[in-house]
């Protein structure tokens, strides 16, 4: 009776789950490959012919071949925003697990303020200009890396203390410096909380809007995130080309999330649970 | 072999290590962050900026449409908290229990956690369409006459706020998942065997348990309802009028205006709002943990 039970709300909860968690992707993706008029009527209706292609090419060449620039510049920043965060991160977490010091409650501080905070928006602007990164990809990489590191900090400090310090001794009595006895020893050892990190920061930053409308203006400088918020008001017409849009930013994550769902998952707990 | 290094004697853990980041955090964050206070004081353009005192503030205690920004603020940060807390703890039960595609339904709630909020936004806008989009026609298919979600002025922001329960409620799922994964098995049997329900089980075990994880949601989702804007920019703009307007975007808005210093006034309000609310919580819910 127990069996039959948790099949039957299984299935309800499949049922209920699928209407509302998936509905809304499909909707999606069928608007992406209609044509024009019939994405027009933005109902479940099947297409009559699928124009995938036809759609993708026509969202990849609007306006001058926009969204390639875009996918180009959000790799960037994504790729050098997190590789300069899983390093920085990584030696604060590691000081701050292994010695004890009146520093560790001001770097403590620090990381509550960097998760809780919202950034000063114009003041950042203002200083940015100031030292030339106002609408420059290096000033928008160093954004990502401050406003994230203290997530980051944290998934290493808590990973780090289940490492033991013999290793750290063993090395030391060889002859490591401190920066041997981090790069050659600890860091490779950090490596499956490194996965989590750059996987789930990847996701933060690529998907990140708030930060690029602030500080990356400027047509030359389009991230994928505005290429979607522009076309919304282009493309009120044009449905269909508005949903591949958005199918084409949806996928990156999905792909990420197929490979890495166990990874995933432990991140965004294990930060959130420590946090 | 003895070393004669001259740093031998120091630590193996140089504060060195803290200076990269500290410079990167320092500089972008923490210097405007204080820097913010002296600028919500003045008419500032970027270049010069002009000391007037409480004037940023007064002004935004004094229209209309900023105090109904900061209202908007606590109404959604305390709406989409809540509900993640209730749904989130719901969904994450069912999905702890034996059931069936427990693996695929984990999946399908997570997902939208990871995909842009645009993306998302766009796609509820057209679908919460008043008369074309599909909700509304679903709803007048069981005679239901559906309401203008986002064009009716005291229904956009609830609507704003369900979208980004539906985003983020897999979250707060999944930090249930793993605090209810932490409750020992044999609280349920030894309380089945007394003869407890299922509904006792859930408000003497279940709940008492797993408040570690309810406060890190609560907390969560509080600080990121107070902070949030792409939601909302993405589908309502702040509009109809500026009925769904939230203190994030009245700090855009002033900044696309050209007003620096009230932008920033703003900004410290945000700020002072998340500390209000966030630092006696935490403190709060710390205290009881100690005291159990």
């Amino acid at each position: 009776m127990k069996q039959s039970r948790s099949l039957a709300s299984g299935i309800v909860a499949l049922i209920v789950a699928t209407v509302i968690f998936i509905l809304p992707f499909l909707f999606i993706a069928l608007q992406a490959v209609k044509s024009k008029s019939e994405a027009s009527r933005l109902n479940f209706a099947l297409p009559k012919e699928w124009l995938f292609w036809e759609n993708l090419v026509a969202v990849v060449e609007a306006r001058n071949y926009q969204l390639l620039l875009a996918y180009f510049n959000s790799t960037v920043i994504t790729v050098f925003s997190v590789s300069i965060l899983v390093i920085l991160s990584a030696m604060v977490g590691y000081v701050m697990q292994r010695r004890q010091s009146r520093w560790n409650g001001v770097a403590q501080v620090a990381l509550l303020m960097g998760l809780m905070m919202p950034p000063a928006v114009v003041p950042t602007i203002g200083l940015l200009q100031s030292i030339g990164l106002f609408k420059t990809m290096t000033g928008m990489i160093l954004i990502q890396v401050a406003y994230n590191i203290s997530f980051s900090t944290l998934l290493y400090r808590s990973f780090i203390a289940t490492i033991p310090r013999d290793l750290d001794e063993a090395a030391r009595i060889d002859g490591a410096k401190p920066w041997q006895i981090f790069f050659r020893v600890i860091l490779p050892l950090l490596k499956p909380v490194t996965v989590t990190n750059v996987v789930v920061q990847s996701i933060f930053v690529f998907n990140d809007f708030t930060n690029p409308l602030y500080y990356l203006p400027g047509r030359e400088n389009i991230t994928v995130q505005l290429t979607l918020y522009n076309f919304q008001s282009t493309y009120t017409s044009q449905y269909n080309l508005l949903f591949m849009n958005i199918l084409l930013v949806t996928i990156p994550p999905l792909i990420v999330f197929i490979f890495f769902n166990r990874q995933i998952v432990t991140g965004m707990t294990a930060g959130a649970v420590k946090g | 072999m003895i070393q004669s290094h001259p740093h031998s004697r120091k630590s193996p853990y140089p504060f060195w290590f803290f200076l990269p980041a500290a410079v990167i955090y320092g500089v972008l964050f923490l210097v405007p962050t204080v820097t913010s206070l002296w600028y919500s004081l003045t008419r500032w353009d970027l270049m010069t900026a002009q000391f007037i005192g409480l004037e940023n503030f007064r002004q935004f205690f004094s229209e209309p449409f900023l105090v109904r920004g900061l209202f908007n603020t606590l109404v959604y940060a305390l709406v989409t908290s809540g509900l993640k807390t209730v749904f989130g703890l719901l969904l994450a039960v069912l999905l702890s229990g034996q059931i069936f595609a427990r693996g695929f339904l984990r999946t399908v709630v997570f997902f939208p956690v990871l995909v842009s909020s645009i993306g998302i936004g766009i796609t509820f806008t057209v679908m919460m369409h008043p008369t074309r989009g599909i909700i509304n026609e679903a709803l007048g298919l069981i005679g239901i006459p559906g309401p203008g979600w986002l064009t009716n002025p005291s229904l956009a922001l609830l609507s704003v706020a369900l979208v980004d329960l539906w985003k983020g409620v897999g979250l707060a799922t999944l930090i249930f998942i793993a605090g209810l994964a932490t409750i020992s098995p044999d609280y349920y049997e030894a309380s089945r065997i007394d003869g407890a329900t299922r509904r006792q089980q859930f408000w003497r075990i279940t709940l008492p348990l797993v408040r570690p994880a309810t406060v890190t949601v609560i907390t969560l989702s509080l600080i990121g309802g107070l902070r949030s804007f792409d939601l909302i920019w993405a589908m309502t703009q702040g509009g109809p009028g500026f009925s769904s307007d939230v203190i994030a975007s009245v700090v855009y808005k002033q900044y696309q205006a050209g007003f620096y210093g009230l932008s920033t006034a703003g900004n410290v309000i945000l700020f002072l709002l998340v500390g209000i609310i966030i630092l006696p919580l935490t403190f709060w819910f710390n205290r009881r943990e100690v005291d159990q």
